[in-house]
């Protein structure tokens, strides 16, 4: 398959730039005092390391540019980043809060 | 626990602008009563709530109806919640709205669009909604929705007159460009309750329905969100019924009643707080209508130490109203109340009637014909 085929799909792939769909808003909610992303008919809260993912996701980073820098800053294993960074983003596309 | 002096606040308030609609749909969410123009809240009223929904910790605000559109206020209250940054979803039939005033929404901060489908098959579609013609402006303000780049849920509601077509209708809305699909089966409440006949599909068109959504929903994971909402007369299980009373959702009414629920109304010794009289997190807080059913500690048994309590959160009160007599009783949609089989009965016998009368939403009380 290729590159715009699995894009059109939602599968994440290490060049795949991860963005917020249309529709989905990045906030700072006062009242419950957490970072949280709002879509249609759903409240995403997130919590200090999925924000950090989120905010990665300007649709000009690749997937592996966001694990290497997520890797350097925390001096973790890169493949155990990749995992989580993966897992997140892969739900995202799933729900369409996110769009490659 | 739920806190019943001071409760969590609110996620997402429904605006019901108006009950002015062009569709007549046999299931229609509004009720009985309709109120006429008269009797809607005036643009400053409205400006106020949104304000208060703000403040009170509120994210997301449904412009609903009725027709949202049959208001000329619309795009202003799109602005506005947007100011206090709200979420704003647009709740439509696609009828009243021109391409010139979508693009004015879309300009005002409109985050989403969902927009009904009655059936993909025309005919049948506007036998539901009783407008001729519907269907071609419903697929041309889809395609208005997608040039202005504005994200679009398909609300398609399935029932025994069109449940044949659920796949065709999650099709029609990949075609369309929806990110999101809302399969609902009908709710049996006010219109939909006076038109059960017609609607109620059998248990083996059920079953059908759900195999097509669940493969459907395999098939095209990653390309559109299928949500289903399964009928409780079928159900073993009650629903979360809007996540709760009192816990996550508001409802205000075209002349201003604050509801927890859509249909709580039909609750008959239940009594409403204006958004006229007081502010909407004091009704949140203390109105009888939100206290009554809030939290676990007005269940009866088996809810009561039942270790799903907390999460159905007692299913419905309308259903448990409408079916059993009580607004308090078990939901009769639990295996565990004794009515649940006399539910099924009733799905039964309703979906076995062959040439049931249509009853179409008006804004006058319907004739009590017989069915």
């Amino acid at each position: 398959m290729d590159k715009s085929g699995a894009a059109a799909l939602g599968i994440l792939g290490p060049t795949s730039c991860p963005r917020l769909a249309a529709g989905v808003r990045l906030t700072f909610d006062r009242t419950r005092e957490n970072w949280i992303l709002l879509a249609p008919e759903r409240v995403f809260m997130l919590d200090e390391v999925s924000l950090e993912i989120v905010q990665k996701c300007d649709g000009a980073t690749s997937l592996a540019m966001i694990v290497d820098d997520l890797a350097r800053n925390y001096s973790a294993d890169r493949d155990e980043i990749e995992l989580d960074v993966r897992k997140l983003l892969q739900d995202l596309l799933d729900k369409k809060v996110m769009a490659i | 626990m739920t806190d019943m002096a001071n409760p969590v606040p609110p996620l997402a308030i429904l605006l019901e602008l108006t009950h002015r609609c062009p569709l007549q749909c046999l299931y229609c969410s509004n009720p009985l009563q309709l109120r006429g123009a008269s009797a809607e809240l005036t643009t400053q009223d409205w400006f106020r709530v949104l304000d208060q929904a703000a403040d009170l910790g509120i994210l997301q605000v449904h412009f609903s109806g009725g027709e949202p559109a049959a208001r000329r206020d619309l795009t202003i209250l799109v602005a506005h919640a947007r100011e206090r940054g709200l979420y704003s979803n647009l709740i439509t039939s696609g009828i009243a709205i021109t391409r010139d005033r979508l693009a004015e929404l879309a300009k005002a901060g409109l985050d989403h669009v969902q927009l009904s489908f009655q059936d993909t098959d025309p005919e049948s579609a506007e036998r539901i909604n009783n407008y001729p013609g519907s269907q071609n402006r419903k697929l041309e303000f889809a395609r208005w929705v997608r040039d202005l780049s504005l994200p679009l849920t398909v609300n398609a509601v399935v029932h025994r007159q069109n449940i044949a077509r659920v796949e065709a209708m999650i099709e029609l809305a990949l075609e369309l460009g929806a990110a999101r699909v809302e399969v609902a089966h009908v709710q049996y409440y006010g219109w939909a309750l006076l038109n059960r006949d017609a609607l109620m599909p059998s248990l083996d068109q059920l079953r059908e329905a759900t195999r097509k959504v669940e493969a459907a929903r395999q098939r095209l994971r990653g390309r559109i969100v299928i949500d289903y909402v399964i009928p409780d007369y079928y159900a073993r299980q009650p629903k979360a019924c809007m996540g709760g009373w009192g816990r996550q959702f508001l409802n205000v009414t075209p002349d201003g009643k604050v509801l927890p629920c859509h249909a709580a109304e039909t609750i008959p010794d239940m009594e409403f707080d204006s958004v006229k009289d007081a502010p909407l997190a004091e009704i949140w807080r203390n109105s009888d209508a939100f206290r009554r059913f809030r939290g676990v500690d007005w269940m009866p048994e088996p809810c009561r130490s039942c270790d799903q309590r907390e999460v159905d959160w007692g299913g419905c009160r309308c259903q448990a109203l409408a079916v059993t007599g009580s607004a308090a009783a078990t939901d009769p949609a639990c295996a565990l109340s004794p009515w649940n089989g006399t539910l099924r009965q009733m799905a039964f016998d309703a979906s076995a009637v062959p040439v049931p009368t249509l009853r179409y939403r008006r804004i006058k009380q319907p004739a009590s014909a017989s069915a």
